[in-house]
C-alpha cells in the first residue's frame, strides 16, 4: 500500500513540476516580450509570425531619448558619414534626429519624465519611511487609548479609490498653485504610503525585544538614545524592505500623476501611454522606455523576494 | 482623534531620568502622522462632502449654489450609474474568481518537492509588482487582432479583444488576472507551508483520500488567508482605474472609478462628481472594515 502511495506520489510530483514550468513560462511570456520588443528592428515588432529571432539593435532606445522627425529626402553620403553611430541609427528608420539651430540634439520627453518620477519617488519614500518609522515605533512601544481604532483609521487612509481623493485635492492644489508640481505628487504620494510603512514597520518593531531598550536605559540611556542606537539599527533590514515597497508604490502610481501633473511634472506612467496615439505607434520605442521604467522594479523584486510575502499583506501575515 | 493618543502611559515602561518623558516622546512619533493624514486625506473628504451638496464646475467661475440631496438623488436614480456599478461588479467577479483559481493552483502545485521553488517562486511574482498603467498598455500589443501574439498563439486569427464591446471586460480581467494571481499564490503559499505536516500523516494513516485530505484539512486551515487575499483583491478591483482606462475605451467597459474621473475631470460636474465619490467611498469603507477585521483575526492566529 505504502509503495503504490509514494510511486503515484512521484509522478503526482513530476506533473507538478511541468504544471509549474509551463505557468511560468505563461507569466514571464508577456515580460519577455517587452524586453525583446526593446531590441528589435521596427519592422520586426509586429510580424506575422511574431518574431522570436533576430538581430538585436540599440536603436529603439537611441529613439527614445531623441526627439524625431520623418525624413522627406535621403542622406547625403557626406552627411551620413559626418552623423554620429547613434544618429545613422535613426537615419536607417527613415527619420532624422531634430537639432537646434545652433545644431544641439533635442531630447525627447523621455528622460525628462524619468527623471519626475526618480524625485517623486525618492522624495516621498523617504519621507513616508521617516515619519513612519517613528510611529510604528509609538504604536509598538507605548500604550495607546484606542491603539486599533488609530491603526483603523491610517490604514484606511490608504484604501481610498485614488480618484476619490484626487478631486477635492486637485481643487485644493488648483488653490494653492501645487497643481503640476513636484511638491503636489510628493505630499500625495507620501500620504498614500506613510498609512502602509506605519502598519508594516509596526511589524518589524514589534520583532525587535523590548529588552534590548531597557538594557539601554539601565545603562543610562535616554528613551531617544536607545531608540537610535538600539532600536534603529536593529531595524534597518526593515526599513530597507518598507523603503524599496514604498518605492514602487510611488513609482509605479498612475491615477494620480494622470489627474495632478501635465508637463512640468509629469512622471513616466501617464506619460508613457500617451505616446500611443493614433496612427500607427512605433512599438520598439514604447517597449524601450517600459523596459527601462520595469527595470529597476524587477530588480527590487528579487532584493526584496524575502520580504514580499509580508509587505503584500500590510505586515500581517510574517512566516 | 488626537485626544485619545494623550492617555496614561504604560506603567511598566522605565522612564530615564534625563530626556524627554515617554509620553512626550510617544506623541512626538505619533501626532506628527495623524495630523499628516488628517490634513491630506481627511481633510480634502470634507471639503468634497460640502461640494456634494452643490452643483459647482470647477470649469466655470460661476459660484458653487447649494442643491441640497439633489446630487444624491439623481445619482441613485440614475440607470447609467448603476449600469456602471454592474460593469464594476461583474469585473470584480471575473478577475477575483480567476485570481483564486490560478493563484490557489499554481499554490498547490508549488507546494509539492520543486526544483528551484524559490526561484521559481520570485520569477512568478514579479507581475504583480509592475506598473498596471505601463505594463497594460503593452497589452494591447498582445492584444492587436492582427499581429498580437496572443490571437498567433491560440491560433485565433483575428479575434477582436478589446474592440470588441462583448469581450473588452474580459480582456482587461485576463491582464488583471495575470497580474494579481502572484499574489492570491503567495498569500495561499504561506497558508500551506503552516499547515502541520504530522494532519496529512495522520490522514495518511486513515486511508483518506486526496479528495477527502484536500476539503478537510487543506482547505478549512487555509481558508483564513485565502479570505484576506480575496477581500483584498475586491477592495481592489472595485477601484479598478489604470488597466481598464488604458486598454480601452469601449463603454462595456467603463467602470465606476472611469465614470467618476470622466464625470469630474472630462465633463467637470464637480458637485456631482463629488457625491457619486462619497457613494464609492462609503461601499469602500464597508469593505474595508470587512478585511481589517479579518486581518485581526488572522494576526491572533
Amino acid at each position: 500500500m505504502a509503495a503504490v502511495t509514494t510511486s503515484t506520489e512521484r509522478s503526482l510530483n513530476k506533473l507538478a513540476i511541468v504544471g509549474v514550468l509551463i505557468v511560468t513560462i505563461i507569466f514571464l511570456a508577456p515580460i519577455y516580450w517587452i524586453a525583446s520588443t526593446a531590441f528589435k528592428p521596427r519592422n520586426l515588432a509586429t510580424t506575422i509570425p511574431p518574431t522570436v529571432v533576430f538581430q538585436p539593435e540599440i536603436s529603439p532606445f537611441v529613439k527614445l531619448f531623441t526627439k524625431r522627425s520623418q525624413l522627406r529626402t535621403a542622406p547625403t553620403p557626406e552627411q551620413y558619414a559626418a552623423a554620429p553611430w547613434w544618429e545613422r541609427l535613426v537615419f536607417d528608420g527613415g527619420e532624422k534626429v531634430v537639432r537646434s539651430g545652433r545644431g544641439e540634439v533635442q531630447w525627447s520627453g523621455y528622460p525628462n519624465r524619468f527623471m519626475n518620477s526618480l524625485i517623486v519617488a525618492i522624495t516621498s519614500t523617504v519621507l513616508a519611511v521617516g515619519m513612519g518609522t517613528f510611529t510604528a515605533y509609538g504604536f509598538s512601544r507605548f500604550r495607546i487609548k484606542g491603539e486599533q481604532d488609530l491603526l483603523f483609521f491610517i490604514l484606511s487612509t490608504r484604501m481610498l479609490p485614488p480618484v476619490v481623493v484626487a478631486i477635492p485635492m486637485f481643487l485644493m492644489y488648483r488653490a494653492v498653485g501645487l497643481n503640476d508640481t513636484h511638491w503636489g505628487l510628493i505630499i500625495l504620494y507620501t500620504a498614500f504610503n506613510l498609512s502602509f510603512s506605519v502598519w508594516l514597520m509596526k511589524g518589524f518593531m514589534d520583532e525587535i525585544p523590548k529588552e534590548y531598550e531597557e538594557a539601554a536605559l539601565v545603562d543610562g540611556y535616554t528613551r531617544m538614545e536607545a531608540f537610535f542606537k538600539i532600536v534603529l539599527p536593529e531595524a534597518a533590514t526593515g526599513i530597507a524592505a518598507t523603503a524599496v515597497f514604498c518605492f514602487i508604490t510611488a513609482w509605479n502610481e498612475y491615477a494620480f500623476a494622470l489627474i495632478m501633473t501635465n508637463r512640468r511634472a509629469q512622471t513616466a506612467p501617464p506619460f508613457i501611454p500617451s505616446q500611443v496615439g493614433s496612427g500607427l505607434p512605433d512599438w520598439t520605442v514604447i517597449a524601450a522606455g517600459t523596459f527601462l521604467f520595469l527595470l529597476p522594479v524587477a530588480i527590487f523584486t528579487f532584493l526584496l523576494r524575502n520580504h514580499l510575502l509580508r509587505g503584500m499583506s500590510f505586515g500581517a501575515i510574517r512566516k | 482623534m488626537a485626544t485619545a493618543v494623550m492617555t496614561t502611559l504604560d506603567p511598566n515602561s522605565r522612564s530615564a531620568a534625563r530626556g524627554m518623558s515617554d509620553l512626550t516622546i510617544r506623541n512626538l512619533f505619533i501626532i506628527p502622522t495623524i495630523i499628516f493624514l488628517i490634513v491630506f486625506n481627511i481633510f480634502p473628504l470634507l471639503y468634497s462632502l460640502g461640494y456634494s451638496f452643490t452643483d459647482f464646475r470647477a470649469s466655470s467661475p460661476a459660484p458653487a449654489s447649494f442643491v441640497g440631496l439633489q446630487n444624491y438623488r439623481e445619482l441613485l436614480n440614475d440607470p447609467f450609474i448603476w449600469s456602471n456599478f454592474a460593469i464594476t461588479a461583474k469585473y470584480v467577479i471575473v478577475s477575483v474568481v480567476g485570481q483564486v483559481i490560478v493563484g490557489f493552483g499554481v499554490a498547490l502545485l508549488l507546494n509539492r518537492d520543486i526544483p528551484l521553488k524559490g526561484l521559481l517562486t520570485t520569477l512568478l511574482l514579479l507581475p504583480m509588482m509592475l506598473s498596471m498603467a505601463v505594463v497594460g498598455l503593452f497589452w494591447k500589443l498582445l492584444y492587436d487582432p492582427s499581429f498580437g501574439i496572443i490571437n498567433y498563439t491560440l491560433g485565433l486569427g483575428s479575434f477582436e479583444w478589446l474592440s470588441n464591446p462583448d469581450m473588452a471586460l474580459y480582456a482587461v480581467a485576463i491582464t488583471d488576472i495575470w497580474m494579481w494571481s502572484p499574489f492570491v499564490m503567495l498569500l495561499s503559499l504561506a497558508g500551506l507551508s503552516a499547515v502541520p505536516k504530522h494532519l496529512y500523516e495522520a490522514a495518511a494513516i486513515d486511508r483518506a483520500g486526496s479528495f477527502y485530505t484536500f476539503f478537510r484539512i487543506t482547505l478549512p486551515l487555509v481558508a483564513p488567508i485565502l479570505m484576506i487575499a480575496i477581500i483584498f483583491r475586491t477592495m481592489e478591483a472595485f477601484k479598478t482605474f489604470d488597466l481598464a482606462y488604458i486598454l480601452t475605451s469601449q463603454p462595456t467597459t467603463e467602470v465606476i472609478s472611469i465614470r467618476l474621473y470622466k464625470m469630474a475631470f472630462q465633463e467637470w460636474q464637480t458637485g456631482r462628481s463629488c457625491a457619486l465619490a462619497y457613494i464609492v467611498l462609503i461601499m469602500i469603507l464597508a469593505i474595508t472594515n470587512i478585511y481589517v477585521k479579518y486581518l485581526n483575526k488572522v494576526k491572533e492566529r
